[in-house]
């Protein structure tokens, strides 16, 4: 019983932590490459196009559609370890 | 054969898919009928998600917008990508776990209260109805612009299909139906993509072509479109004249928005697991980004190549023939008005006026260095749905692109309404007012206010077409999703200590200040100087979140905490498992 609290404990304090770095590479794609630092990044190109504005319209959701598969791989060998049958 | 008998056969077929699906996934009891029974696969729910997500909006007049904001339109692909990394990271699986049927579900159970379930169902409900009513104006353009339907007839058609299979198969037959339906949107939008690309480019990939070399040219594609745009006096096409505070929230107000829509937070009530929660989601941004990537292509394409076979063209009127004309101008070494901007005119779409009476067609933006005044007013839906003409593609691809944004418009509509049955039926009904009604009647008051709820937002959407205001209120839906669901559904997942007082302090807050702020702006008497740190009313959503957080916070510090077995609640919820073992015990 004692080592099932603790294993729930650890579980939930990793998935934050996951979470946390996950949302951290969210907010850098979008709102700080797609927005707030676009006009430094065009001065880059990829391909034809500014890399700020490339990353606004469609890079940034190229790496959403990975951070999610991130978190589903994580989450799954989270689970193995804690002994967490989801 | 004519375009608008394969209009016709492609409407037929993909209509009587949908009513087939319905009846062959007919829901048998509320659990089929609000969640499909819990145990839809995780693609499957994915693709369903998809089509619930993407509505006409997304379809029709998305990469229109972008074509004219350039640079502006990114907040609507960040904002309507991105969160999905929300949901599936916050929301998603967590909901599952706690294993009910409805947002406000979550929110009563969760805050151990009457009131806080049914200031919910208000949200879900108002959140719900202002955009089902622009789904069945879209419903009503498809049909009036191509069958030569009137107008609110199409509206009504369009809410007798949803009626048929919403109310007969509820979200199991929604669900299979919604995944027909994305397979039709996302082939129609898909197929023209390609060959503009290919005209434009040279590149079949539309995300290759957009960051490629205009074809024939050593200069890519965006560098020529940016020196076009600027030679007639628009804002180059890579910048925008909004300011970055208001851009970023819009974004975040969009992304916030999404993940607090209950339409699409019950689509992950249907998987199995909170594991199958999280991957459905990956799916469901996997099926969107199909979309959303093509559609900034689709806009620069179209905004490139409206501009060069139009402006300075030489304009054929009605009466004449237009083959001949075409012919005599081409001689002369002009450019004849293209015969797709013809058969597109007659829609209201375009609008042509010669303000300096030389009869060609100047396109001009507002700092035009020639001081031309601009005489071509094209509507932005135009650019998808001219696409397949522009590309001289055969008629039967205009026919699926009708029936694409059809799918697109109807499964929205379906999804929505699952939303404000199950709000009135369940969250209503059986949990505040009529506990001890039995399963029977619930289903029959879920399929009787489903059907009223479509009957009701056919009328809207019918009869508020006339008004300036449909377009706008999308607005209010992402706002008010973004300050008044989202916050009480994140604390109550990450935070235990936040209680029944606090949630309805947070709700109310969210609700009125986002209400009375887009209200003010929209339809009252504000003006752009006064706006709140500059930020635009389709931005402040996400800014009045965070007041509804810090309420929240604050109201719950101050009043008692929540009852032990609400906290234990909360701690199975975030464990896979937990919920499912514990209710094995008797004493649950």
């Amino acid at each position: 019983m004692k080592t099932e609290v603790n294993n729930a404990k650890g579980y939930w304090r990793a998935t934050l932590r996951l979470t946390v770095s996950l949302l951290i590479i969210w907010f850098i794609v979008s709102f700080g490459a797609g927005i707030l630092f676009r006009d430094m990044l065009d001065q880059f190109s990829i391909g034809g196009a500014p890399l700020g504005f490339w990353f606004a319209q469609n890079g940034s959701i190229y790496v959403f559609l990975i951070l999610i598969v991130v978190y589903c791989i994580q989450m799954t060998k989270l689970e193995k370890k804690y002994g967490i049958k989801g | 054969m004519d375009q608008s008998i394969w209009t016709y056969i492609f409407v037929a077929v993909t209509f009587g898919l949908y009513i087939g699906i319905a009846i062959w996934a007919k829901a048998g009891s509320t659990q089929e009928f609000y969640v499909a029974g819990h145990d839809v696969p995780p693609v499957i729910n994915g693709m369903a998600t998809a089509a619930d997500w993407m509505s006409a909006a997304s379809f029709l007049s998305m990469a229109g917008l972008i074509a004219f904001l350039g640079y502006g339109g990114s907040v609507y692909l960040m904002g309507w990508t991105g969160g999905y990394v929300l949901l599936a990271l916050l929301l998603a699986p967590f909901l599952r776990e706690f294993g009910k049927f409805t947002v406000p579900d979550f929110v009563g159970d969760r805050y151990y209260s009457k009131t806080a379930r049914v200031i919910a169902v208000i949200c879900a409900l108002f959140v719900s109805f202002t955009y089902i009513a622009g789904q069945m104006k879209g419903v009503g353009v498809a049909f009036s612009g191509f069958l030569g339907v009137p107008f609110n007839v199409g509206v009504f058609i369009g809410s007798g299909i949803v009626f048929i299979y919403a109310v007969l198969g509820g979200m199991k037959g929604i669900t299979y139906t919604q995944v027909a339906q994305y397979v039709v949107l996302i082939f129609a939008y898909t197929v023209p993509a390609i060959f503009i690309s290919l005209i434009i480019t040279n590149n079949p990939i539309p995300q290759l072509g957009f960051i490629g070399r205009a074809a024939g040219t050593d200069v890519s594609m965006l560098t020529k479109l940016n020196n076009v745009v600027t030679d007639l006096g628009f804002t180059e096409y890579t910048s925008t004249t909004k300011s970055k505070m208001d851009v970023f929230c819009i974004t975040a107000a969009l992304m916030f928005g999404t993940a607090g829509l209950p339409h699409v937070i019950i689509r992950f009530f249907t998987v199995p697991s909170a594991k199958a929660a999280r991957q459905s989601a990956g799916y469901a941004l996997m099926f969107i980004a199909l979309l959303y990537t093509v559609a900034p292509a689709v806009g620069a394409f179209a905004r490139l190549n409206f501009i060069d076979s139009v402006n300075e063209a030489t304009y054929i009127a009605d009466g004449e023939d237009y083959v001949a004309r075409a012919t005599a101008i081409t001689a002369g070494g002009g450019k004849p008005v293209p015969l797709w901007y013809k058969d597109w005119e007659k829609t209201g779409l375009l609008q042509y006026q010669d303000l300096n009476g030389d009869g060609i067609m100047q396109y001009r933006g507002p700092n035009a260095p020639d001081d031309l005044e601009n005489e071509v007013e094209p509507n932005r839906d135009i650019f998808v749905l001219a696409n397949p003409q522009i590309a001289q593609l055969p008629g039967w691809v205009v026919g699926l692109v009708v029936a694409g944004g059809l799918a697109a418009a109807l499964s929205t509509a379906a999804g929505l309404l699952m939303v404000i049955s199950s709000a009135i039926s369940h969250d209503l009904m059986k949990r505040t007012f009529r506990p001890h009604m039995s399963e029977k009647d619930e289903m029959r008051i879920a399929r009787l206010s489903a059907a009223i709820a479509v009957i009701a937002a056919g009328f809207i959407g019918a009869y508020a077409s006339q008004l300036p205001f449909v377009a706008q209120v999308v607005a209010f839906a992402f706002g008010l999703a973004a300050a008044s669901l989202f916050p009480v559904i994140f604390l109550g997942i990450f935070w235990k200590r936040v209680n029944k007082e606090g949630a309805i302090a947070a709700m109310l807050t969210g609700l009125i200040t986002t209400f009375a702020y887009i209200y003010y702006f929209k339809f009252g008497s504000g003006t752009e100087a006064q706006w709140l740190f500059g930020v635009s009313p389709e931005g402040i959503g996400f800014v009045f979140m965070w007041l509804a957080l810090i309420i929240g916070v604050c109201t719950s510090l101050m009043t008692p905490a929540p009852p032990q077995e609400v906290q234990d609640l909360v701690e199975d919820i975030r464990i896979p498992g937990q919920r499912a073992a514990r209710s094995l015990t008797p004493a649950e």
